[in-house]
């Protein structure tokens, strides 16, 4: 091989480069996602279930929040029916937080390890009941 | 005909993934094997390019210059374009891969009333130029799947691609420049005749594959809705060589990771290795020093030469004997 010595390096650069997550991570045990359930409100539920099913909540309720506030806030439409055909009340503070009252451990580990920030929490604070921040 | 192929081939990609996961099941095989196989294929094939490449003598000092060459003090040096030093040939070579400069110089031939007029034509340098950088912003921000936590920068450049706040999950605006840029580079290639005519399959399979690689990756984050927390699970997992599968991912992600391990594959054996390639060009990465430096070809092959003095040597006593001049007795 001609140039080997500029070659190899080249080569080495783009190695490392192409395959650098598994160098960075190599050895390191992959750390499960830990989404916490334990609130008092859901330790006395005889059903424990979400407004929907786990797996369609996990990949869509910021869609259904999205489509929520425009519900609420431009159609003036706050009743939500859910699949089931339960009513529920088009709310983040007043309905999921009643459950979801541990938004560090619960909202915030998902969005962390994943890398999603969402701008809900510019108003909402995270807390049943307490309102938007001022 | 070949565009048809060339669709054909990617939809087959596609329903392969669909099947493989949707009907049979197959999650091990789509979310571990195939791609643990496919970045090998592509690291391991993109080595094996490039030392081919290597191996390839460069007979002649072939730089491509387009720019004064270094003369006489006087006369000024257009160093990037006629570099005669290997700084000027790695500026240049960064501004090549960065800019696109030598496509920038793209011209047009057209005949406008019998008479030939030559224009430029930069929307094929700016189609691939915002082709390339949003892949290459759309690649840094995938980092947040494979780096637990994610670094800041992955994180600042992700809120400066989305900071447009339309939709949720927020728009990026690298996914509609890079589907545009792809749509354009593709009608190029089909509207324009003379383009046409000279497109073969390798020319527009790549460009149809990127096109279902973004069309799967937008469909599951805008439209479907993927478990993107699950999706890193995975991903984490199998960058940490302990490889977990998981059934709550949606198949759309699947196909997703399929088409992009078939680019991967893909990508040694095509014309995409251009990727390496530039590096390698003897026009690109030579200085124009051949009246500096010689430039000796690696295949020329000893020259067996008998001085006059070993002549001498060899018959000192016989030309001696007759007679002949001498220059060392």
């Amino acid at each position: 091989m001609y140039n080997s010595r500029k070659i190899i390096i080249g080569l080495v650069i783009f190695v490392l480069v192409a395959a650098f997550p598994f160098f960075i991570n190599v050895g390191k045990t992959a750390q499960p996602l830990q989404l916490s359930l334990n609130t008092p409100t859901i330790n006395q539920l005889e059903k424990k279930e979400c407004i929907e099913s786990a797996d369609y909540m996990r990949a869509n309720h910021m869609r259904m929040l999205n489509e929520w506030r425009d519900q609420v806030v431009r159609e003036g439409n706050t009743v939500y029916t859910s699949s089931s055909g339960q009513k529920y009340e088009m709310s983040l503070e007043n309905n999921c937080f009643q459950c979801h009252s541990n938004k560090s451990n619960f909202c915030d580990s998902c969005h962390t390890y994943s890398q999603v920030d969402p701008y809900c929490w510019d108003c909402h604070n995270g807390t049943k009941g307490a309102g938007l921040k001022q | 005909m070949k565009v048809w192929f060339s669709l054909l081939a990617v939809i087959i990609l596609a329903l392969t993934a669909w099947v493989g996961v949707e009907i049979l099941h197959l999650n091990t095989l789509f979310g571990i094997i195939i791609p643990y196989t496919a970045i090998a294929v592509f690291i391991g094939g993109f080595i094996i390019r490039v030392v081919r490449w290597g191996k390839s003598p460069v007979p002649f000092c072939i730089t491509t210059t387009c720019g004064q060459q270094q003369s006489l003090p006087w006369i000024k040096q257009n160093k990037i374009e006629n570099p005669t030093n290997t700084w000027g040939v790695i500026w240049r070579m960064v501004l090549e891969v960065t800019l696109f400069r030598s496509l920038f110089r793209n011209t047009k031939t057209e005949k406008i009333e019998d008479k030939l007029v030559f224009g430029s034509a930069q929307w094929l340098w700016f189609g691939s130029l915002v082709f390339h950088w949003s892949m290459l912003i759309i690649l840094l921000r995938h980092l947040r799947f494979f780096l637990n936590p994610v670094p800041g920068l992955i994180i600042g450049l992700e809120s400066l691609d989305s900071f447009l706040q339309i939709g949720v999950p927020l728009l990026y605006i690298t996914d509609v420049l890079l589907v545009a840029a792809l749509t354009y580079l593709f009608l190029r290639r089909v509207m324009i005749p003379n383009i046409k005519y000279i497109s073969q399959i390798a020319d527009y399979f790549p460009v149809l594959l990127l096109l279902g690689i973004a069309a799967s990756g937008i469909l599951g984050r805008y439209v479907y809705g993927v478990d993107v927390a699950a999706v890193k699970e995975l991903t984490m997992s199998l960058v940490s060589f302990k490889p977990t599968t998981s059934t709550t991912i949606g198949t759309i992600f699947y196909i997703h990771i399929f088409l992009v391990s078939s680019l991967a594959v893909y990508f040694p054996c095509s014309k995409l290795m251009h990727a390496g390639g530039i590096f390698l060009s003897p026009t690109r990465n030579l200085a124009n020093n051949s009246r500096i430096e010689r430039y000796i070809n690696p295949w020329n092959y000893e020259v067996e030469k008998h001085h006059y003095s070993e002549y001498e040597d060899e018959f000192r006593d016989k030309m001696r004997k007759v007679g002949l001049p001498l220059e060392k007795e």
